[in-house]
């Protein structure tokens, strides 16, 4: 029975991030001075299982660096080392290092081994109680296997001795004959190494030991077996292999070649405590260099690129879930009966069906729906790392609070969501919170505070942002604005129109661009990421109290609260979180500015209007506006009057994608299908607004070429 | 598999089997007294006209969407396409949906045109590329070839169904 192992790598790669997700949290609440033995053990575990499933899915390299992480981290739950701020430091930069190996695993690629044996040499350092700084330097050629509970290791110095596997090793198994009750499969572990030479092996059993029919007993392991590999493989590598059966089993490894007694005597001399002795392991070792060429080959093989995804669902929805399905099945039954013999006389009952019918439906979609929702804490969780490596950098001392991260929010939302996100953060702590210096002088305490917020709040989730640092320098942004030429000299602007402009493409306040503001992602690609979730983001902020960031967003993509409206023969559908409200025409309210645009009075603003059978280009049979109504709609700040015939009813409409089939079309995000089976187009409105814009630009120069002419 | 690739590959069809009696299957359909085949493989179904939901700001052959079990399918006018004369749909004006896996992915598209004619095994071997003069339509065009002493204009699904110019 051969499994095919790349079928789990996936799971593997969730896990071990969660895994390393779960070490970050933990290293991140340790108090270095008095750790919780929870902690180091919730930590301890997760190292634990990244290496043993790495190790099982021959992902060496990871196997081997987890091992010393492992080590140092055994030695302090077991109370024999105590943590400082250093070995912190470097645990945190180790799970980066194996997230990186990792992603490049995924992506079938060989990780950059250079980051984790630094690490691993400065991890050796600390085991060995010295000072990590100076094994960093001297990794190049330390030699390794001498420290205690470390395994013979494939770095070494590579003196002479080093060649012996260059030509592939000499393998004697004789297991114990209970090897097979512990559930260890000697055909399992050849093929692992076939796997690793890509089959230039041989493999002779020896059936010295074979009893006597009568005498075998058929649950015990009798047969021995010697195997030649035929690859320049590391010792490190075979061992790896043998290791759940080391104690099972009689194992000796030489090059091949030599002698089996001179070799073999020596390892056997040395194999009760194999791990500890490094005078067994250093003649047969080979260079680093030639292991990482060599190990990943069969591996790496399996594990193609693939980018897959999966959730985790809690097992009450899924069980929910079931339920409406039965719900709705019997139903179905009920139905199918009362169809079988109806007359007039049980109307009354499919009537009822019916209504249980689109009952069952709704609970159905609304259930399916749940199961994308995940905690915003996904997002969340990567926050306090980003906080505390952008304080050290900035020299700020700044503290994040967070509340709501068990707010729900759907799969898709979220995932658009981090980048945003880890600006907006950078930002607070860039530009908003002051230095040390700079807080004590303007009467704060020396410590900065970054509060992150998520609730619901009327079919939306919110988002705030909000620090206590020195606010939006409203001049500077005037007058920014003005040099870069987005505002003209003398425009008078209200304080929200001012903190409107950060969000204007290349506008950057920052006087040095650092490596943390700067990156080429403006506050106009966090915006525009926030309204392609159709969300808004807004700004308050005030001088030496603050800024907050108020992000909304729908609670999914795929569900929309919308309202009908009519045009001619047509149905559009806004979205009705778009609508600030809709009035009834009445002529005096317009007014023509310039003959060709029309705006509307709405009590102290004017509000530009668009008459959606002109954009649209609907056939108008009268252009008389008596009887329109105007849906006032805010996009991107900004407010428009759309013109249509008629509103028709509110519902809940599922969006369909317009792109899959035909292409993007202005104006319009996506489609839905009503209840008549026909197709309703769903109005962009930050799209509309551009649209109308546009036209208006169009007519703009149709009016000076016609005067040019 | 690229729209090239796909091309190259059934060039390569024709030529190897024109020997033997390979055939491919062809829907054919009427439109301005011409008679025009789509590889059967691609049609999803043939249905009736109905109005589609109109798309604003698209071109004049783009004459809507439909909804098809639950996917958004564009409605082209193949007259207007081809900028033939244009009639107007009656009863029997049909449309054809075609599904076509094309370098975007598969793209379902409907299109309309006058009646339904036949289905025709078409033997690979006699499809004519050469020899169709070009004009403005002549991209849309597979090959030609005579079934009944007839001219089937054999057409490419991957140009047609790609609506981006």
């Amino acid at each position: 029975m051969s499994v095919d192992l790349s079928q789990f790598h996936q799971v593997f790669y969730e896990e071990s991030y969660e895994g390393l997700d779960a070490m970050e949290q933990g290293l991140l609440e340790m108090n270095v001075d008095a750790p919780d033995d929870e902690i180091i053990n919730t930590i301890f575990r997760s190292a634990h299982s990244i290496k043993g499933g790495s190790g099982t899915f021959g992902f060496m390299q990871v196997a081997n660096f987890t091992h010393v992480l492992e080590t140092l981290l055994d030695e302090v739950r077991s109370g024999d080392r105590s943590l400082n701020q250093t070995t912190m430091d470097l645990l945190l930069v180790s799970v980066d290092c194996m997230r990186d190996m990792l992603q490049a695993l995924q992506n079938g690629e060989e990780p950059d081994m250079s980051n984790a044996d630094d690490l691993r040499a400065q991890f050796e350092a600390i085991l060995k109680n010295e000072d990590p700084s100076q094994a960093l330097a001297q990794s190049a050629n330390s030699k390794e296997g001498s420290d205690s509970g470390q395994p013979p290791s494939d770095k070494s110095g590579g003196d002479g001795a080093g060649a012996d596997g260059k030509n592939g090793w000499s393998i004697d198994f004789i297991p114990e004959p209970q090897l097979l009750q512990t559930g260890n499969e000697p055909t399992r572990m050849f093929r692992q190494i076939s796997e690793l030479c890509d089959g230039n092996m041989s493999v002779t059993v020896k059936t010295d030991n074979l009893p006597s029919f009568s005498s075998l007993n058929p649950e015990h392991c009798f047969l021995n077996w010697h195997i030649d590999v035929h690859a320049p493989l590391e010792k490190s590598v075979i061992d790896e292999v043998f290791e759940w059966v080391i104690d099972d089993a009689e194992i000796n490894i030489y090059p091949l070649g030599q002698s089996c007694e001179a070799e073999s005597q020596k390892i056997q001399e040395s194999e009760p405590d194999k791990q500890v002795t490094p005078a067994a392991v250093e003649p047969i070792a080979v260079t680093t260099s030639q292991s990482t060429d060599e190990k990943p080959k069969a591996p790496q093989k399996a594990a193609a690129p693939q980018e897959s995804s999966s959730i985790r669902v809690d097992i009450d929805k899924v069980d929910n879930l079931i339920n409406m399905v039965g719900e709705l099945v019997i139903t179905q039954s009920m139905l199918g009966e009362l169809g079988e013999n109806f007359d007039m006389g049980r109307v009354q009952r499919l009537q009822e069906g019916l209504a249980q019918l689109e009952h069952n439906t709704r609970e159905l979609q609304e259930s399916v729906m749940k199961i994308r929702m995940m905690p915003i804490s996904f997002v969340f969780s990567r926050f306090p790392r980003l906080v505390r490596d952008t304080a050290r950098k900035l020299d700020k001392k700044i503290d994040l609070v967070m509340s709501g991260e068990n707010t729900e929010l759907d799969k898709t939302v979220m995932e658009k969501l981090g980048d945003p996100m880890v600006h907006l953060i950078r930002n607070s702590m860039d530009h908003g919170v002051e230095t040390p210096e700079e807080r004590i002088k303007n009467g704060k305490s020396e410590t900065g505070t970054v509060e992150l917020k998520a609730y619901h709040q009327s079919g939306n989730i919110v988002i705030e942002i909000e620090d206590d640092g020195a606010g939006l320098n409203t001049e500077r942004i005037l007058q920014k604005a003005r040099e870069n030429g987005v505002i003209s000299e003398d425009a008078n602007l209200s304080e929200d129109q001012v903190f409107d402009l950060i969000f204007q493409p290349g506008f950057s306040t920052a006087d040095v661009v650092s490596d943390l503001s700067g990156r080429g992602v403006g506050m106009d690609v966090v915006r525009r990421n926030i309204a392609a979730l159709n969300g808004s983001i807004e700004v308050f902020s005030q001088k030496n109290k603050g800024s907050r960031f108020v992000i909304r967003l729908p609670l999914t993509l795929a569900i929309l609260d919308g309202q009908l409206v009519q045009v001619e023969d047509q149905i559009y559908i806004f979205p009705l979180v778009s609508i600030v409200e809709s009035i009834q025409y009445q002529g005096s309210e317009l007014n023509n500015v310039g003959g060709h645009s029309d705006v509307l009075q709405l009590r102290d603003e004017y509000v530009p209007i668009l008459l959606l059978n002109q954009t649209f280009g609907i056939q108008t049979e009268n252009d008389d506006l008596d009887e329109s109504i105007i849906v006032v709609v805010e996009a991107d700040g900004e407010k428009i009057g759309v013109v249509v015939d008629e509103l028709l009813g509110q519902q809940q409409v599922v969006i369909k994608s317009l792109e899959e089939n035909y292409k993007k079309v202005e104006g319009i995000s996506g489609a839905t299908i009503l209840g008549d089976g026909t197709v309703a187009l769903i109005i962009d409105v930050s799209g509309l607004s551009k649209l109308s814009v546009t036209s208006l630009k169009d007519l703009d120069r149709k009016v000076k070429n016609h005067k040019a002419a | 598999m690229s729209a090239a690739a796909q091309e190259s590959v059934e060039i390569e069809k024709i030529q190897t089997t024109e020997e033997g009696l390979a055939t491919q299957q062809y829907l054919t359909f009427l439109m301005n007294d011409e008679e025009y085949g789509v590889d059967i493989l691609a049609v999803q179904e043939i249905r009736g006209w109905e109005r589609a939901t109109m798309v604003p700001n698209s071109p004049s052959h783009m004459k809507g969407v439909l909804n098809l079990r639950g996917t958004i399918v564009p409605i082209i006018d193949l007259r207007d396409r081809f900028q033939l004369p244009s009639v107007d749909y009656s009863d029997i004006t049909v449309v054809v949906i075609l599904k076509v896996d094309t370098d975007k992915g598969d793209r379902t598209m409907g299109i309309i045109v006058d009646a339904i004619s036949d289905v025709y095994d078409v033997p690979i071997g006699k499809v004519r590329t050469t020899g169709v003069a070009e004009n403005r339509n002549s991209h849309f065009i597979k090959g030609l070839v005579t079934v009944d002493k007839n001219m089937v204009i054999l057409l490419e699904l991957q140009k047609l169904l790609t609506i981006d110019d």
